[in-house]
């Protein structure tokens, strides 16, 4: 053979995913890419998303058509040097979907993935543990308003190849307890601790979004021997500002045409949310008590309209390390919440993102959480 | 979450609502299972199909009544107990048994709240299986829900997939209104993801099971899946399709619907009932009302001949819609081109 052939894949967003669909290249054939560089839009049951190239090369072939659904492992494209033959490439696509295999890409993971129901007190927490927690640190995910272990599917499973990362359902969110007491980040910070203590842990790297990110800092002021470190993304409880139409949308909206402009609001790139992403999110509001348990979050964080806590004075007497992410294009929380604070906490500011720049800037915010916690 | 049958799905969805409202209760022939029997064991049985076992031993004798085989009595009985105060689940069975018990859904329950200024509520759900495919005969395989459609004062529920059927029977087991709620027999294997928390699913609101450009498919129970079969094989060949499951057919989500058809031009209904009167021709008749200017083909219905269904395994197959029908329907529509005028 003259050249390297690299196959490009369908990839594996998420723990849960096991299937996708190829929903457009974003490169015709015969273009040259460098590693990093987005090939193609990738849509699965929970949303749509870029799909970066692994390696350098020239896209040679676009194996899978746009609109095809594909399991996780299958050969999508090809990318090869421009030395390397057609005929060569055309064995190399035979060979591999002669030896592909569809399940075993999930048969690798499954082992290293479980989703468990842990008691809490009188609460049933849904969590969904990966990696190994003989070999790496421990890192929590803490999702906001709204949210579930979903909301971290482009993190979890990059982070897990390196460290044991636990991703939970807050209380009224997902399949954990639909109670959700009195709704404030003091109340879901005691649930956190005592989650982290029934599931033995001595401390972790926490990393918090939006009201995830509040809960994070009240964690961090009531139970510091418990956090090693903080990352928080695009976090409330820094600022007072906070886009109403949001929460009350979410709130409110019970079918698709309602809902769907409310989750545009999350991302910069309105693409991303797709029909399973709003499916998803209507049915999660059909459990019984989760609108309830929504407003009495809602009234409890964000009366009047405003932000109703406080929680900049944390990161002045934390001393630990704390990491900010946030995209600039919030339309929920604004960025300027992470100005003036301490010169020890470093600030990253994506460009062309929205309040989920987990979702939307994954490779870069997984780069920045695993260099942080390295 | 767990994967679920559609007979768990109405199972649980069942004792869920029983156990959150001590007014639920459950008649009908063996819905407590073969308790009238010589064998003397209790909820052996749990219904003809085995969708209620388990409910008598967790809810006793009270609240899970076996009734006489006079579907006049016990369907009067619990529109009366609905009218003051309780809320009964009744099991028709078959739902070709309607013939015996029509009055007191017609004439009464659905007429209460109207003909008592809407001080009378009648929160009454009867259950019912319906459907051919199963080789039961002319007798217990009719899709009859274009009948009680057309009744003022009934809502009607047809899911489509384990998960629709348990948030569709919990939101009707809550409605103060006599709802019929009707299961495709063939259906009750069928599994998926269903939570296991109770949930309802607003009635009048139709689930776009998939989106596309070139045809919208109007598909009713059952019908939807096979509507979503035909449009993975159209899509290969570029034909993209709409699939719409109302999920109710009264109320009618008339404006997703008509939305869809604005979009798409052109439409295809999917419709097991017999094909006069039925739902196809009154989705049909609706979009050549108000949507007429949209359409760039003409309407496609795929409905059986206008017979008793068949009995025989060859004749009943192709009495039926089949993927394969409706395949060939959307790409009649899709193909279709308007003349232009001289």
């Amino acid at each position: 053979m003259s050249g390297t052939i690299t196959p490009i894949t369908m990839p594996k967003f998420g723990l849960a995913m096991t299937e996708g669909k190829l929903a457009s290249w974003s490169l015709p054939v015969g273009k040259e890419v460098k590693a990093g560089d987005e090939i193609a839009d990738i849509e699965t049951s929970k949303i749509t998303n870029g799909y970066e190239s692994p390696a350098a090369g020239i896209l040679r072939r676009q194996v899978a058509p746009e609109g095809e659904m594909l399991p996780v492992g299958a050969l999508i494209g090809v990318l090869a040097d421009a030395d390397v033959s057609d005929a060569e490439i055309d064995a190399f696509i035979q060979n591999f979907n002669d030896n592909f295999s569809s399940g075993e890409t999930e048969d690798k993971n499954s082992d290293a993935t479980a989703r468990k129901i842990v008691d809490v007190g009188d609460l049933k927490i849904s969590v969904q543990e990966s990696g190994n927690r003989e070999t790496g640190s421990s890192v929590l995910l803490i999702h906001g308003f709204g949210g579930d272990v979903s909301n971290w599917m482009l993190t979890q499973s990059a982070l897990a190849s390196s460290h044991h990362v636990i991703a939970f359902d807050l209380p009224g969110h997902g399949e954990s307890t639909k109670q959700v007491g009195d709704g404030t980040p003091t109340g879901f910070a005691k649930t956190v601790e005592d989650l982290i203590k029934a599931l033995d842990l001595s401390e972790a790297h926490v990393v918090g979004h939006s009201l995830g990110g509040a809960i994070a800092l009240e964690l961090a002021k009531s139970a510091p021997n418990l956090v090693k470190s903080l990352i928080l993304i695009a976090p409330a409880g820094l600022g007072q500002d906070i886009n109403m139409n949001f929460i009350n949308g979410f709130i409110d909206a019970d079918r698709r045409k309602t809902l769907e402009p409310v989750l545009q609001y999350l991302v910069h790139d309105k693409s991303l949310i797709s029909r399973q992403m709003v499916e998803g999110i209507i049915r999660y509001k059909r459990l019984d008590g989760v609108v309830s348990g929504l407003k009495t979050i809602a009234s409890a964080n964000f009366p009047d309209g405003k932000q109703a806590v406080s929680l900049r004075s944390v990161l002045e007497t934390f001393d630990k390390p704390v990491q900010i992410l946030w995209g600039e294009q919030d339309e929920i929380l604004s960025t300027k919440d992470a100005d003036g604070l301490p010169a020890t906490i470093g600030v990253t500011r994506f460009p062309e993102t929205g309040h989920m720049p987990q979702l939307e800037q994954a490779a870069a915010v997984n780069k920045k959480i695993s260099q942080f916690i390295e | 979450m767990s994967r679920k049958s559609f007979r768990q799905a109405i199972n649980e969805a069942l004792r869920q609502e029983m156990r959150r409202d001590p007014r639920v209760i459950l008649m009908g022939e063996d819905v407590a299972g073969g308790r009238g029997g010589t064998s003397g064991v209790k909820d052996a049985w749990g219904g003809v199909l085995g969708v209620t076992k388990g409910l008598l031993t967790e809810f006793g004798e009270d609240r899970v009544l076996d009734t006489p085989i006079t579907e006049a009595s016990y369907i009067g009985a619990a529109a009366g107990a609905a009218a003051t105060g309780l809320r009964p689940v009744a099991e028709l069975m078959f739902v070709d048994f309607i013939g015996c018990c029509l009055d007191q859904i017609m004439n009464q329950a659905a007429k209460f709240r109207y003909m008592f200024g809407g001080k009378a509520r009648t929160p009454l759900v009867i259950r019912a299986m319906y459907g051919a495919g199963f080789n039961a005969a002319a007798q217990h395989s009719q899709a009859l829900y274009p009948l009680f459609t057309h009744i003022p004062g009934l809502k009607v529920v047809v899911p489509s997939s384990p998960y629709e059927a348990k948030g569709l029977l919990i939101e009707a087991i809550r409605d103060d209104d006599p709802v019929i709620f009707l299961e495709n027999k063939v259906m009750y294997d069928d599994e998926e993801d269903v939570p296991d928390e109770p949930y309802t699913i607003p009635f009048g609101e139709a689930n776009l099971t998939r989106e596309g450009d070139d045809v919208t498919i109007v598909a009713f129970g059952r019908m939807v899946n096979l509507a979503n079969q035909a449009a993975d094989r159209l899509e290969k060949d570029g034909i993209s399709c709409t699939v719409i499951d109302p999920r109710t057919t009264s109320p009618l989500d008339t404006g997703t619907i008509l939305d869809c058809v604005a979009d798409t031009g052109r439409l295809v209904i999917v419709d097991e009932s017999s094909p006069r009167c039925n739902l196809a021709t009154d989705v049909a008749a609706l979009v050549a009302e108000e949507a007429f200017d949209a359409l760039k083909a003409p309407i496609r219905r795929v409905v059986p001949p206008h017979t008793p269904v068949p009995f025989a395994t060859v004749l009943e197959n192709l009495y039926m819609p089949s993927v394969e029908k409706i395949e060939a329907a959307v790409r009649s529509v899709a193909a279709y081109r308007v003349k232009e005028e001289a």
